[in-house]
């Protein structure tokens, strides 16, 4: 109201609009001085600056000077011609909108977009300004945050990958990290009834045990608390590539630092023109919507242009580049929803098939322990289980129920065999697979053998796999008439089976198997419980992969719902060269590769191949590496550290919490604090984009404001505000940060959300978390494919596929014909005859495989890489933390934490191995040194040992000898599963295993 | 009388060591005088996670034994204490007092269950304090107990008399030690049978128009002796398990039983836990 009469008034008279500017100005500068007087944290923010700044109208016509010098302020009317800053208003009327309600962000951006507004002079001084200038209305005093708790500690809150925490802070130093506990004002928990029985989840969020780590990390004697130089590197002479990775490094000052990394940022650009700086981060961050990789970094790299690295689906693979062909699903990358699984689960299904599949050591993702106790109501019920995995895991350790163990890469030709039972013994939903799919009969006479004279039995898949005939033959009838729920991995949608070199032709037949049970009818759907809690999935709060602030339109889901609700300034990147992840070695060495994109918005976005360099582009000569190691995640590791070697790189950066991995490779180290350093906010388990409403694994919704708990450890600085120093450098500090405080920032996210309307700000930032209420039982969200096996319309909760992308908008599915398709039209219509990857799912033995016998005698263990427990990736491991003492993490031999390498105490015995003795386990690719542990959950010619080693030691020469870090992607092949795609096969991989003696390697 | 004990249900620990690690964060870089010293970053296991597979690949299982100090009710530790440096308080638990333990190594060896650790820096005898620090501060459980995401860990709080009917009831067991010593501990393990027992098992599989199957839904006995010991009937596999067993506790017989008759029978002697193997019926 007041608003719409300040409009009226300044529309009617310039006069008045000069005389309130005038008024304004002066008011300024009485606040100013006033603050300055009673105000320590602007007093301190001012500190002993000494600037000219002054406010006027474009022209001169009308202004007001203010001289800042020696803690003191002084003001005139009137311009100063030798100003250090100038803020710059087209007219009176704008400049008095502006001032008088800076809440409007909308209008202020669209002011700057449109010139109304300019801000001239170094750009460092007039971010200093436009600081304080905006300080003189936010947070005029320090924010009261936390809660006051036993011994003298306060209580704060912080979010992780591993789930919510209560951070206790005494003196400025963290005392322990713990769970969160809810109390009894936190939202109100679901009850499902079945069977006679009601689950109500605890009232609690659990947390994965890196956590519970945390602590002894944040303090880690790895931490990078100063920036650092490679000692033998010149920025003006001798760069020395060659060494990087050898030589030590030297602290230097801030300003050196990013000094050096600005100019070089300009000077790469000037000399090889656009596309020669690369930036490539690992998949996760430390967690936090505004700290995220896809947020603040992704604002800096296309503020100064950068080449885009694009990741392959690394979790999805076999699923994004086979499985989306049959049903659709690209916004997923060929994942599915799991919306209401939970309770249609508890209430009809009597059999889980766990398939690659182990949520228990996994947690989905970002999913803590939240899924465990459904599993044990499950258990309760008296549902039957099985689990498929080559390595008894933890879930099947757990919950128990018969383990078949199939030879790793094998585990197509076991869902073939089952395919023919269900055909041959009439264990099929025939209904539903003439009304809901199509091709079926194509793929029914392969499988009966009509195609290739091979019937796809039992017993020809047993050669394949291992697995005995009969217990497969018993699974296919078991799965045939019990209602069955199938979970392809830990969750829907990932699992090891879908990162090896079949990994394409089993994701696709998990798909057909299910079109061939009836998927969505009651009993008869997808997952493990892990996903599908009944909570809200109304209320609206953004995940990470939403982009924060990041202002980035192409590669986040900023444009889908974040854009509207915190409007921001683009910030698109001119850059339009992309280079594959897993080619950024060739990349460099080799400065050509190609690939195909990650592009979930249709079917047919992989399909546009990627070439590098792209035309009129630079190849890459600048390096910004950013957050976690490539060395314990990315195939053929060792290619990484030959590149970074190579003088085709001229310069690199690395922008790190750890002094870890990649980070002794580079030039200039800069350090990051942890997210329990700086503030954030963040909702557990929401990561948006391609894992739509990926909190429906949590029982309750948690949304933590992330508290700066403690200062930052020595000299580090959080990832933004890093980034905005060096933008300052480089003359773009307003368009990258608007100005605006990371406080301020992780405010207007709060003020985005549906947050406002439940709960205050100041309440939310003191109490620092709010729990979602569980929905009335008629809002909660339906059963995923419930509508499509009673041919209704799509009414689960979610906005994919895109409203051209089908035939009648809500009707059917994504694919072609809208129906489960056996026989994939988007393949027949991109490569029909392609041999890698036909158009109905086949057995195509792995490329890397007992089938190739020279190779085989040589390297007779098939090596298996999951994804760890006690880490999260590199997260959490190494760095001399407590997951360190964890028994089935690392194992300390010699004074040094070895990586575990499981083996059958069978093969072990062959091979004079005993527990705990150090081995090398090695192929043509490389070495890894190991602890042997000596188990039965590995059949024998299977070993065991999982990526995500944050520690690269090699023992000899970096890139080319063997590894004591434990580096397991050293080993595994770079290949992508099929040629036309960008995909890891991580899971394919034969190595030999021999005891290792240090005497012998010297 | 408020006294505290612990439960572990060992068939409900799977390993994920969050109560091994919140008792590093609570105890390691944190001094609590009057409990204890500072635990060092690397080395100790006051909560100390053991662990176990039981058969030969492809019939196996795994189970997991969290052992901290058993809190006993007649400590040797206490007995082997000088100047009064381990106390039992009246709630049970039990404390080594780090003002008065100064090298006092031979603490750690007066444990039956190795639950005490030394301190070499220190120079102190040191273990699980229960988190009394916290628990007299008001807190509800201790760290390994509030971090536990299965249940597997419980506090029970009350005192004897309710504490011998829930061990009673639910049929708890505390570790056995050698020597014929009766510590009396206070940490009682439910399902221990699954770390300290073995189980014995097979596969019935049969021949039917040429093609094997899995023979589900027979009957099979375990007898020894005269003694029919337990029955059991197969499952959709074919599969099937006697658990429970004593680790050499010589010969027994497994029968398969088809309608009326024996259609099988495999006598073993029992060392550990393992399987019969596939057995085929004619």
């Amino acid at each position: 109201m007041a608003a719409y009469f300040m409009d009226r008034v300044l529309t009617r008279s310039e006069g008045v609009s000069d005389l309130l500017f005038r008024l304004i100005l002066v008011s300024l500068y009485q606040l100013m001085r006033f603050k300055l007087a009673y105000n320590p944290l602007f007093r301190s923010s001012v500190g002993d600056k000494e600037l000219t700044a002054q406010i006027k109208i474009r022209g001169d016509r009308l202004g007001r000077t203010y001289v800042f010098k020696q803690g003191r302020l002084t003001s005139t009317g009137g311009v100063a011609p030798a100003a250090d800053v100038s803020l710059i208003f087209s007219d009176t009327r704008t400049a008095v909108r502006l001032m008088l309600d800076q809440s409007n962000k909308l209008r202020q951006l669209n002011a700057l977009k449109n010139f109304r507004v300019d801000l001239e002079g170094d750009d460092r001084d007039a971010m200093w300004f436009s600081r304080t200038l905006s300080m003189l209305r936010y947070f005029h005093t320090e924010p009261s945050y936390g809660i006051p708790a036993q011994g003298g500690t306060t209580r704060y809150v912080s979010n992780t990958n591993g789930g919510p925490v209560f951070v206790y802070v005494k003196e400025g130093r963290i005392v322990r990290i713990t769970p969160i506990i809810f109390d009894e004002k936190d939202g109100r928990s679901w009850t499902i009834r079945a069977r006679g029985k009601e689950f109500t989840p605890p009232r609690r969020g659990s947390v994965n045990p890196y956590v519970l780590g945390l602590k002894s990390l944040i303090y880690s004697k790895d931490r990078l608390l100063y920036p650092m130089k490679r000692v033998d590197f010149d920025p003006h002479g001798e760069r020395n590539c060659a060494n990087r990775g050898i030589s030590g490094y030297q602290r230097i000052s801030w300003d050196e630092a990013l000094d050096i990394v600005a100019s070089e940022i300009k000077r790469v650009k000037q000399q090889h023109g656009p596309g020669a700086i690369m930036n490539s981060s690992g998949s996760h961050h430390t967690w936090g919507n505004l700290g995220y990789w896809l947020s603040a970094k992704t604002r800096f790299m296309n503020s100064i242009g950068s080449s885009h690295v694009v990741h392959n689906p690394d979790s999805w693979e076999g699923w994004y580049w086979g499985a989306m062909h049959h049903w659709g699903n690209s916004m997923r990358n060929g994942g599915s929803d799991t919306y209401g699984t939970v309770e249609d689960c508890l209430k009809e299904a009597e059999l889980i098939v766990f398939w690659s599949s182990d949520p228990e050591s996994t947690s989905g993702v970002y999913g803590a322990f939240e899924g465990t106790v459904r599993r044990q109501w499950a258990k309760e019920l008296g549902i039957k289980m099985v689990h498929i995995d080559p390595y008894f895991n933890h879930t099947a350790a757990l919950m128990g129920g018969k383990w078949l163990a199939p030879r790793p890469d094998t585990g197509n030709a076991m869902a073939l065999a089952i395919a023919w039972v269900w055909i041959t013994e009439d264990l099929y939903d025939k209904e539903y697979v003439t009304e809901r799919t199509v091709g079926f009969e194509t793929w029914r006479d392969y499988i009966l053998g009509k195609h290739d004279g091979i019937p796809k039995t039992p017993e020809w898949q047993e050669p394949e796999t291992t697995v005995p005939a009969r217990e497969v033959r018993a699974l296919a009838r078991m799965w045939g008439r019990l209602k069955t729920y199938l979970s392809p991995g830990g969750l829907v949608g990932f699992g090891g089976a879908c990162r090896c070199a079949t990994g394409t032709e089993w994701a696709r037949s998990m798909v057909c198997l299910m079109a061939m049970q009836g998927l969505g009818k009651p009993g008869r759907n997808l997952g493990c419980l892990q996903q599908g809690a009944p909570v809200d999935t109304n209320f609206y709060f953004p995940g990470y992969a939403e982009g924060g602030l990041s202002g980035d339109l192409d590669y986040t889901g900023l444009r889908v719902s974040v854009y509207q609700r915190m409007p921001q300034l683009p910030s698109m990147n001119s850059v339009s060269q992309m280079i594959p992840r897993l080619r950024i070695p060739e990349a460099i060495l080799d400065q050509a590769c190609e690939g195909y994109p990650t592009d979930p918005k249709s079917i047919e976005g992989q399909f546009r191949k990627i070439v590098y360099p792209a035309p009129g582009h630079a190849p890459v000569r600048m390096y910004y590496k950013y957050g976690g190691s490539h060395f314990g995640t990315m195939a053929d590791s060792n290619r990484y550290a030959r590149a970074y070697r190579s003088d085709n790189l001229e310069f690199v950066v690395n922008q790190s919490i750890w002094f870890e991995g990649e980070a002794a490779f580079a030039d200039i180290i800069l350090p990051a604090c942890t997210n329990f350093e700086r503030w954030d906010i963040g909702e557990t388990a929401n990561s948006g984009g391609y894992s739509h409403h990926q909190f429906i694994q949590w029982n309750h919704r948690v949304i933590t404001m992330q508290h700066k708990c403690i200062e930052p450890l020595g000299e580090s600085k959080s990832d933004y505000q890093i980034f905005l120093e060096l933008v300052e450098r480089l003359g773009l500090g307003a368009p990258f940060s608007e100005g605006q405080t990371e406080l301020q920032w992780v405010r207007r996210l709060f003020d985005a959300s549906d947050l406002p309307q439940v709960i205050s700000w100041p309440e939310f930032l003191k109490k620092g978390y709010y729990v979602v209420p569980a929905p009335a039982e008629a809002n909660r969200a339906p059963v995923s494919w419930r509508w499509f096996a009673e041919g209704r319309k799509k009414d689960v909760p979610e906005l994919a596929p895109l409203p051209s992308d089908y035939s009648q908008w809500r009707e059917g599915l994504q694919t072609q014909s809208g129906k489960l398709e056996f026989e994939s039209s988007s393949l027949k219509r991109f490569a029909p005859d392609d041999p890698e990857r036909p158009v109905i799912p086949t057995w195509i033995p792995s490329w890397e495989g007992h089938h190739h016998k020279a190779l085989y005698e040589k390297y007779p263990l098939n090596l298996i890489s999951p994804h760890p427990r006690y880490s999260f990736h590199t997260m959490f491991d190494g760095k001399d933390g407590s997951i360190n003492d964890v028994k089935d993490h690392r194992v300390l031999i010699n004074g040094r934490y070895y990586w575990i390498v499981r083996i059958n105490s069978q093969d072990a015995a062959a091979r004079g191995i005993g527990s705990n003795d150090l081995v090398t386990m090695f192929n043509d690719r490389g070495a890894v040194i190991c602890a042997a542990q000596l188990t039965e959950r590995i059949p024998p010619g299977t070993v065991h040992s999982c990526e995500g080693s944050s520690v690269y030691e090699p023992t000899g020469e970096p890139g080319s000898s063997p590894d004591r870090g434990g580096c397991i992607n050293v080993l595994t092949p770079s290949r992508n599963i099929i040629k036309k795609s960008h995909s890891s096969a991580s899971n394919t991989c034969l190595v030999e295993v021999k005891l290792y003696r240090e005497e012998a390697q010297k | 009388m408020k006294t505290y004990a612990l439960i572990v249900d060992v068939e409900k620990c799977e390993n994920c060591n969050n109560c091994f690690l919140s008792c590093k964060d609570e105890h390691c870089g944190n001094d609590w005088p009057g409990y204890a010293a500072p635990q060092p970053p690397h080395g100790h296991r006051w909560m100390n996670i053991k662990r176990r597979e039981r058969g030969t690949f492809p019939m196996i299982d795994a189970a997991y034994r969290p052992t901290p100090c058993m809190h006993c009710d007649d400590p040797p530790c206490l007995a082997a204490a000088e100047h009064d440096a381990v106390v039992k308080r009246d709630d049970g638990i039990v404390l080594i007092l780090p003002e008065r333990a100064r090298g006092q190594r031979g603490l750690a060896a007066s444990c039956p269950y190795g639950a005490i650790w030394w301190n070499e820096e220190l120079q102190l005898p040191q273990k699980c304090t229960f988190c009394a620090h916290l628990l007299d501060g008001g807190w509800q459980q201790p760290r390994c107990v509030q971090s536990c995401p299965t249940g597997a860990l419980s506090l029970f709080t009350g005192d004897s008399e309710q504490l011998q009917n829930i061990v009673v009831d639910e049929g708890l067991q505390v570790l056995p030690v050698g020597s014929g010593a009766h510590p009396r501990p206070r940490v009682y393990y439910k399902n221990l049978y699954r770390y300290d027992r073995c189980f014995i098992g097979g596969t019935v599989a049969r021949m039917r128009e040429g093609v094997e199957e899995c023979a589900d839904g027979v009957s099979v006995v375990l007898r020894q002796g005269r003694d029919l010991l337990a029955e059991a009937v197969t499952d959709e596999f074919g599969d099937f398990r006697f658990d429970n067993l004593v680790r050499d506790s010589g010969d027994y017989l497994v029968e398969i039983v088809v309608g009326d008759t024996i259609a099988a029978a495999r006598p073993f002697s029992l060392g550990v836990s393992g399987s019969l193997g596939t057995i085929m019926l004619e």
